[in-house]
């Protein structure tokens, strides 16, 4: 038996007592200002900001606004900056964390109010912008076997298409801050994911069209404030690299 | 008054609700989908194991098809399903994981050659054929006679969501996030639309549309314990029920998973005990052996479930202040297996518990999975009663799963039925009969109907606390209609829930009073909703005097096919009223291409139907009849039960597979 599995069989001996500190602010109520709201509450063993946060709107304060979906950091709804960082509050232990905690809401999304944006809106204009599905002309018969596909591609395509649109790359990315038309690592990996599957018909000129531009991959700096805090871990650093390279070679056979 | 128009309304943005929306997009139709979160981050994306569909590629899924994923669901089902909607799920199964295939699902596929994998704790080398190298593979999943579970490693919910999300924005459907449904229009046993709240602004839309779709997913989230996401509270089959005129389908029949861990209640998959890990209590002592000599810990999830429960009950279970437990031991199966064949394990460990379980135990617990009842449907996903109201995925009942779902078979299911019925719902819009005859005051009359309920939960004065109840809810659906259930428990649950209806209409909002985005009042108007559904569960398993699937009443343990081969059926005819009416639907066996038998697990306790011999008889002599004469196996099947003709047209063919090649082989 372990620290935390003891912990469990506990009953509260000597909880820590922890205090969280919310960025506060409604842009829907008229004359509203933001301000920071102070919760002191006692940490339970295997609390996450998820139960941290649900008891607070039951007992504290029932207005308190943010996300959750899954709860098991598996769909992208519930991220915020923890201690000034982007992650997602579902899967962080209060415990791994000093007893004083801010949250504020994600920066450069839309705020609907307190710790709630909607990274779901900006998500649908990227997608849109990027066309992220299958481009083909081919119309597919469902009563004869699928194409085929080498098992170690499908796995490829697979550890790209991980990607939950959390935007804590969106967050914590400097170009963005400085050109808000920029794609982000998100979409960026999601034209790498694309190029890299060959149902989709599109080739590099097409991409190129997308994202072969400031507000695509030149636009990107490659500090890595993305690939730091993605949740996921994807591989952003080195699949926007590869993918600047190619559209570098897009770019120079244009000048031709 | 707001009232937005268009022909078909979607309710609901996961996979079964968007491939609804695909489908009839396809056929020409305008469709909005509305949806609580963006779709993306909808439930469906926390299918990690698999969906089912007969392919037959992988070496240990030669062999398979339609007829072997039939009897398996059917068995599965307890015999509760409805056998002709059973058929034409398979038969579009295959279909429907091609065409993903197409939208670029990244499906794990064949390697040719020899691999390693464990079965049964044993270490297996598996050669997989020359001539399925690249096609789709699957894995092995409780329930089913062959492999039959393709999946894209451990996010095949994801990748299937992500893709069908995409061919929603392909063909520019419209889609309005942050909107919930909270009331149907309806009018002369017809609907024609929803109420829906913005949850950003609080405003009051009507929807209007010939044909409405409710896609919502389960009711998980009246349990206090459940897998599932926070948004499965159960309020589109709520909503359907306050018309008082639409059924809802054997709300009783719930899944419990036997391994979710404490307190969050997320999914370790079943992996963990197929790989050889065990299940240990409060002294470390492993004791399903003692229970289920055979099997141990790998007999099938309803009754590792129920074994676990009792053992807790003996006081065997682990104290914690979230309640007692077990653990569940996988550091026998060593760091290095660990990291690498349950990487999810792993992960979900380190982040929810903070604990390496290569070194240390999950606290884990029976938790509530799946919502095998929902809105009662016919083979066409439209409501029996209530025309223009359809439902397809985990909030309908159609009834493929009868009192028990097999693994694999529901994310299966979603994409399935969006198939099918957006081609029913289509024609429904291309006939006369989908006029839209409803008169305005009636969707005068239905807005101001749910804005004076929100006025009155945010105006009332020295009132009931939504968290209270909603908490008493939870706390006696998890205690009183849980894995094993009795008449006495059952009937307090059912009068307690009464009572906390009762004390719901004087629900106050307390704290926060703004109308525009204000979680306590989401929070007030969905317990109200919750409870209505909880009670149907309650009050559904409170009269089935029988043990049927995942439904277990340790007063009545036997399957009693001779008074309950049948459906449960609830409908709350008057909104004053706190109880619901019930009535049951026949199952009829003459019909059935599989009668009821015995399911294969402990003593068979079966009460069988007056009917099962004569019509097992009548299955036995036309099956060899047919075959004397030299019909394939599909033509055999159509003599005992057919289906087909049931099927939209473009789905009837058959399937290819390796062992069965058209003839135009390419
Ligand atoms: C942890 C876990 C693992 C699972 N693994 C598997 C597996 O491996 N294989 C398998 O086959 N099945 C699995 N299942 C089951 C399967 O995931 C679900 O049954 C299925 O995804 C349900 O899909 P759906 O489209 O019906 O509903 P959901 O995906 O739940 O979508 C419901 C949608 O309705 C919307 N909504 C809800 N209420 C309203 C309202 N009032 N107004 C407007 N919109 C509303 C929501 O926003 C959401 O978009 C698993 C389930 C869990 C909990
Ligand atoms: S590397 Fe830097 S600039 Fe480029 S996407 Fe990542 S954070 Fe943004
Ligand atoms: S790339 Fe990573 S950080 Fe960015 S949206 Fe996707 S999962 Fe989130
Ligand atoms: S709630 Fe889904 S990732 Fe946190």
């Amino acid at each position: 038996m372990n620290a935390l599995t003891k912990g469990l069989m506990m009953k509260d001996k000597a909880a820590r007592k922890i205090k969280i500190n919310i960025l506060r602010f409604d842009p829907n109520i008229p004359n509203d200002r933001p301000r920071i709201d102070m919760f002191e509450l006692e940490e339970a063993p295997g609390m996450t900001l998820f139960i941290a946060l649900n008891d607070i709107r039951e007992h504290h304060d029932a207005s308190l606004k943010f996300d959750f979906v899954c709860r098991a950091g598996i769909c992208g709804s519930c991220s915020m900056l923890i201690n000034g960082r982007p992650g997602l509050a579902c899967r962080t232990l209060t415990s791994t964390m000093e007893p004083e905690i801010m949250l504020a809401p994600l920066p450069l999304f839309e705020l609907i109010g307190d710790l709630s944006v909607y990274t779901g809106n900006w998500m649908r204009g990227l997608n849109e912008r990027l066309e992220t599905w299958i481009h083909t002309q081919e119309e597919v018969d469902v009563e004869r076997l699928e194409e085929r596909m080498e098992p170690e591609l499908a796995e490829e395509i697979y550890e790209l298409d991980r990607c939950i649109e959390c935007g804590c790359c969106v967050a914590g990315c400097g170009t963005i801050q400085m050109r808000e038309e920029f794609v982000g690592a998100v979409g960026l990996n999601k034209i790498a994911r694309y190029r890299l599957d060959p149902r989709d018909k599109r080739d590099d000129d097409d991409y190129y069209e997308l994202v072969g531009d400031e507000d695509g991959v030149f636009g990107c700096m490659t500090l890595l404030g993305c690939e730091d805090v993605c949740p996921k871990e994807l591989p952003l650093q080195s699949k926007i690299a590869y993918l600047r390279r190619k559209m570098v070679e897009v770019g120079l056979n244009k000048k031709d | 008054m707001k009232v937005t128009y268009t022909d078909v309304l979607v309710i609901g943005g996961g996979l079964a609700g968007l491939r609804t929306a695909t489908g009839v997009k396809e056929r020409g139709h305008d469709v909005i989908l509305l949806t609580l979160v963006p779709p993306k981050r909808s439930h469906s994306a926390a299918a990690q194991g698999g969906m089912q569909a007969s392919l037959g590629n992988s070496v240990m899924g030669r062999g398979d098809n339609e007829d072997v994923h039939f009897e398996d669901t059917i068995k599965g089902s307890d015999w509760g399903a409805d056998q002709k909607v059973a058929r034409m799920f398979v038969n579009t199964a295959p279909k429907a994981i091609r065409e993903l295939a197409a939208w670029g699902v990244p499906w794990n596929r064949v390697k040719k050659g020899g691999r390693q994998a464990i079965i049964n704790a044993e270490k297996v080398t598996i050669t997989e054929e020359e001539d399925a190298h690249g096609l789709i593979t699957a894995r092995d999943f409780g329930g089913t006679k062959k492999w039959r579970t393709c999946y894209t490693s451990d996010g095949t919910g994801h990748s299937m969501l992500y893709a069908v999300d995409n061919k929603v924005h392909e063909q520019g459907i419209e889609v309005r996030e942050r909107m919930e449904a909270i009331a149907l229009i309806h009018e002369n046993d017809r609907c024609y639309g929803a109420v829906v709240r913005n949850l950003m602004t609080g405003e009051l839309v009507a929807y209007i549309a010939k044909a409405t779709t409710i896609a919502t997913g389960g009711y998980g989230r009246i349990y206090s314990v459940s897998t599932n996401a926070v948004i499965c509270q159960g309020t589109g089959q709520a909503i359907a029920l306050e018309t008082g005129v639409a059924t809802l389908g054997n709300m009783e029949a719930i899944q419990f998973h036997p391994t979710a861990i404490v307190p969050v209640g997320i999914l370790t998959t079943e992996g963990c005990r197929g790989d050889g890990g065990v299940l240990r209590d409060v002294d470390g002592y492993r004791f399903m052996p003692d229970y289920e000599p055979e099997k141990k810990e790998l007999a099938s999830r309803d009754v590792v479930s129920r074994r676990m429960t009792e053992h807790m009950r003996k006081g065997k279970g682990v104290p914690s202040r979230y309640g007692d437990h077990l653990w569940l031991d996988i550091t026998i199966l060593g760091r290095k297996h660990i990291e690498k064949n349950l990487r999810e394990v792993k992960e979900i460990c380190e982040n929810f518990l903070g604990i390496d379980p290569a070194e240390e135990w999950i606290p884990v617990r029976p938790t509530q999975h799946y919502s095998m009842g929902g809105i009662r449907t016919d083979h066409r996903g439209e409501s029996q009663t209530l025309k223009g109201l359809y439902s397809v995925g985990e909030a309908a009942c159609w009834d493929l799963h009868g009192f028990n779902r097999l693994g694999g078979n529901s994310v299966s299911e979603t994409v399935v039925a969006g198939m099918l019925v957006s081609e029913y719902i289509s024609d429904f819009c291309e006939s006369e009969e989908s006029a839209i005859n409803v008169s305005t005051s009636v969707i005068e009359a239905a807005l101001k109907c749910e804005q004076d309920k929100l006025d009155r939960l945010i105006n009332n004065k020295d009132g009931e606390d939504t968290y209270v109840l909603r908490r008493a809810m939870e706390k006696i659906m998890m205690e009183k209609v849980g894995i094993f259930r009795n008449g006495k428990d059952l009937k307090e649950a059912v009068d307690e829930l009464e009572q906390l209806i009762f004390r719901s209409h004087n629900i106050e909002v307390t704290r926060s009073k703004s109308l525009a985005a204000n979680p306590a009042l989401v929070n007030a108007y969905r317990t109200q909703m919750m409870l209505k559904v909880a009670l149907t569960v309650a009050y559904g398993a409170l009269l089935r005097t029988e043990s049927r699937g995942a439904h277990s009443r340790e007063d009545f343990p036997e399957r009693n096919d001779k008074e309950w081969l049948n459906r449960t059926i609830m409908r709350w005819k008057d909104p004053d009223m706190t109880m619901p009416t019930v009535s049951y639907e026949d199952i009829e066996v003459e019909e059935m291409e599989l009668p009821p038998g015995f399911r294969g697990y402990g003593k068979d306790m079966t009460i069988h139907h007056p009917k099962t011999e004569e019509r097992q008889a009548m299955v036995d002599t036309m099956r060899l009849q047919t075959e004397e004469e030299g019909l394939d196996r599909i033509e055999v099947q159509r003599t005992l039960m057919p289906y087909s003709e049931l099927l939209p047209e473009k789905y009837q063919g058959r399937n290819e597979r390796l062992d069965e090649r058209f003839d135009d082989e390419r």
